[in-house]
């Protein structure tokens, strides 16, 4: 894992300083909350419906046992003994105390973590693959790149004011599993003849105009990625628009300009921010990327595992993925315990994962888009040690990408934005399919929900989508098919009238049964669905 | 009525105008009526509420019930932590 040097601390604590000056002026009287506020917010430091919202920072999901247990540190000491994990792959803590803010900012960077770059129009924390560096299927370990990017966004004085916010996730992989063309910039890296480099995908996103990225670029060569970047950055900075939150978003610039000329408009900046030398020497590549060299795995281990226990047998089939190192797995600990908050884990959950990767992890875990926790480098003779101990504290939910894998924004239940609550809408959807076997018959099914058109809860990239809104005041639940946020991605489409909190139910469970009548051997849900098309889904939910 | 709603500024709390100072619990709200906006500068400027506006409310048996949702669950705390409830009494869906 990277580890900070002089200047990445130094920022870091100067910052917490700032803040705690700050905050006390605030407290003091010195500042009213109208001066305040963008500051706060620099430290992601939000207000919501019921009290402070303290956003952290986890850059490309990656933490070692040491900041996971931070993290439940602060969930016990200053919040009410639970964090949220988000589909950014951060954490939020809901009941935090402005005078406490500074404290818990200085108790993050003493394990070199911050809440900086979680809000506001700057580039934000970068996300990635959660199995970079352990899957097999990957050309390069994308967490250098994922580092370097970090580097160069922080505190990047040409862009803390962009027209609007900017979220980059980077992949090595075909399969996709960060939502990478749901971006305002998604990179592949890929290997062409040998050398490096990445494709990018500039203009996706989700909230109120969903759209998927153009590729802007096939191939960029990785000695010019930062460069390159750049200029796609500073065209947006110059054209996107100031004037309307809701049309600023880079998504809207390319849709406007269309892909060709913008793509023109990056190549004659790239020509000019090319000579600038800001791509960095081989030797900095090196510094960064040698942090990220394989763990020192143990040679010679068996692939094989005991599943003489049908319940860890289960557990490993669904949650445990392929490694690239003979012997070892990916471990995938879901945090959606049926009738459970999905994403939400408590400080002794918290702390618990942080042991599992100190003692049979190499020290390392992960925070996924779908809101669940990854150690990506367990031995497979460790298995079922560590299944033991996720069974004893009620994450050992066999359910990984299945009906009851809910990904769910906070919703109305905490979000002053939200128009309907999301959660419990999560928590009925999984308790009608809580039937194990019914669940593992269904196969991949990704529903996702979120309690406004904002889109925080994927709706959009959902197999299956539901959005809350509101319908004269009281709660309704539009409910979209089709949607993907993997290499097939796709925007889900709306399928008809809304429905009430229970209505939302059985229309859900209609069309999962529509499913399973006309599937053909091998489909899953999203294959069916775009087979038979739309409209006999719709008849199956609305008669 | 016209209650009003805001949060402690040190601790980030939901508070509700007593008339007299500020509560944790919404069935001590009062009406304003037209004083909302004088008590709402006042209090702001000597730092005893933070993002402190106005909310449409009817009077109930427990105490005023705000009109939308969206106060309702600020009054009565998460639905789905019932044990991190504020004022775990105020029915969120009306009717
Ligand atoms: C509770 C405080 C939150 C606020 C105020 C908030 C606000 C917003 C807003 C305004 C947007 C729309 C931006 C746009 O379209 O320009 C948005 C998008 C988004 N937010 Fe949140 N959000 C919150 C919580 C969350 C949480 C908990 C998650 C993760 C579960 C999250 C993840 C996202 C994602 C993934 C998007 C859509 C991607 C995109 O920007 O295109 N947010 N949020
Ligand atoms: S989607 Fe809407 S309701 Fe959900 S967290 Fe985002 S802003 Fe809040």
């Amino acid at each position: 894992m990277y580890q900070y040097d002089k200047f990445d601390q130094a920022i870091v604590d100067a910052r917490v300083e700032e803040f705690r000056d700050q905050v006390n002026r605030r407290i003091n009287g010195e500042m009213t909350e109208d001066q305040f506020k963008p500051l706060r917010l620099m430290n992601g430091l939000y207000l919501q419906l019921h009290a402070y919202m303290l956003r952290v920072a986890i850059p490309y999901g990656t933490l070692s046992g040491k900041q996971m247990r931070m993290l439940g540190h602060i969930a016990r000491k200053y919040d009410r003994d639970y964090g949220h994990f988000t589909t950014r792959q951060n954490i939020q803590y809901n009941w935090i105390k402005l005078e406490d803010t500074p404290d818990i900012l200085a108790d993050l960077a003493s394990v070199e973590m911050h809440a900086i770059q979680t809000s506001g129009n700057c580039i934000r924390n970068i996300s990635s693959d959660q199995y970079a560096g352990a899957a097999a299927d990957e050309v390069a370990d994308p967490r250098p790149w994922a580092e370097l990017l970090r580097q160069w966004s922080t505190f990047h004085p040409e862009f803390s004011y962009l027209p609007r916010k900017f979220k980059i996730a980077v992949i090595a992989s075909q399969e996709d599993r960060a939502a990478m063309r749901l971006h305002d910039i998604g990179l592949e890296l890929v290997m062409r003849d040998g050398v490096l480099g990445a494709r990018v995908f500039v203009g996706g996103g989700m909230g109120r105009t969903p759209m998927i990225a153009p590729e802007i670029a096939e191939f960029v060569k990785a000695d010019d990625l930062l460069s390159y970047l750049e200029a796609c950055l500073r065209v947006y900075n110059r054209y996107g628009r100031r004037d309307n939150a809701y049309k600023a978003r880079i998504k809207i610039l390319i849709h406007e300009l269309g892909a060709d000329e913008y793509r023109r408009q990056v190549a004659e900046e790239f020509a000019h921010v090319k000579t600038l030398g800001i791509d960095p020497p081989l030797a900095e590549l090196e510094r960064i990327s040698a942090y990220f060299a394989p763990p020192a795995y143990e040679q010679g281990l068996s692939d094989e595992i005991d599943r003489s226990n049908p319940a860890f047998a289960h557990w490993v089939d669904q949650n445990v993925k392929a490694h690239k190192q003979p012997g070892y797995a990916i471990v995938n600990i879901s945090l959606k315990p049926v009738g459970g908050i999905p994403g939400d884990a408590s400080s002794d959950q918290i702390d618990l994962m942080a042991d599992l990767a100190e003692k049979y992890g190499f020290d390392e875990l992960r925070v996924t888009h779908a809101q669940n926790i990854v150690l990506p480098f367990v031995a497979k003779r460790d298995l079922f040690t560590v299944w033991q101990a996720l069974d004893a504290a009620g994450i050992a939910n066999a359910n990984l990408d299945l009906v009851t894998d809910i990904i769910a924004c906070p919703g109305l239940d905490y979000c002053s934005l939200a128009n309907a609550r999301s959660i419990p809408v999560a928590q009925k959807i999984a308790e009608r399919f809580a039937d194990a076997e019914r669940q593992r018959d269904i196969g991949e099914l990704k529903l996702k929900i979120s309690g406004c058109i904002n889109a925080c809860g994927h709706h959009h990239a959902g197999h299956i989508g539901i959005l809350g809104v509101d319908k004269k005041g009281v709660e309704n639940y539009q409910l979209t098919l089709g949607g993907s946020g993997a290499e097939d991605v796709s925007i889900g489409k709306i399928t008809g009238p809304g429905f009430d909190e229970d209505g939302i139910v059985d229309a859900v469970e209609r069309a999962v049964e529509k499913y399973r009548a006309v599937r053909v051997e091998g489909e899953r849900f999203i294959d069916t669905y775009r087979r038979v098309g739309a409209d006999s889904f719709k008849e199956a939910i609305y008669g | 009525m016209k209650i009003l709603t805001g949060n402690d500024l040190k601790t980030g709390d939901v508070i509700w105008w007593t008339g007299k100072s500020w509560s944790r619990h919404i069935g001590e709200a009062v009406d304003a009526g037209d004083n909302g906006e004088a008590v709402l500068a006042e209090e702001s400027a000597a730092q005893r509420v933070n993002a402190a506006y106005i909310v449409d409310a009817a009077a109930s048996p427990n105490g005023p019930l705000p009109l939308h949702i969206k106060d309702r669950v600020r009054a009565a705390g998460p639905t789905v932590r019932a044990d991190l409830g504020i004022n775990p009494d105020v029915p969120i869906v009306k009717g």
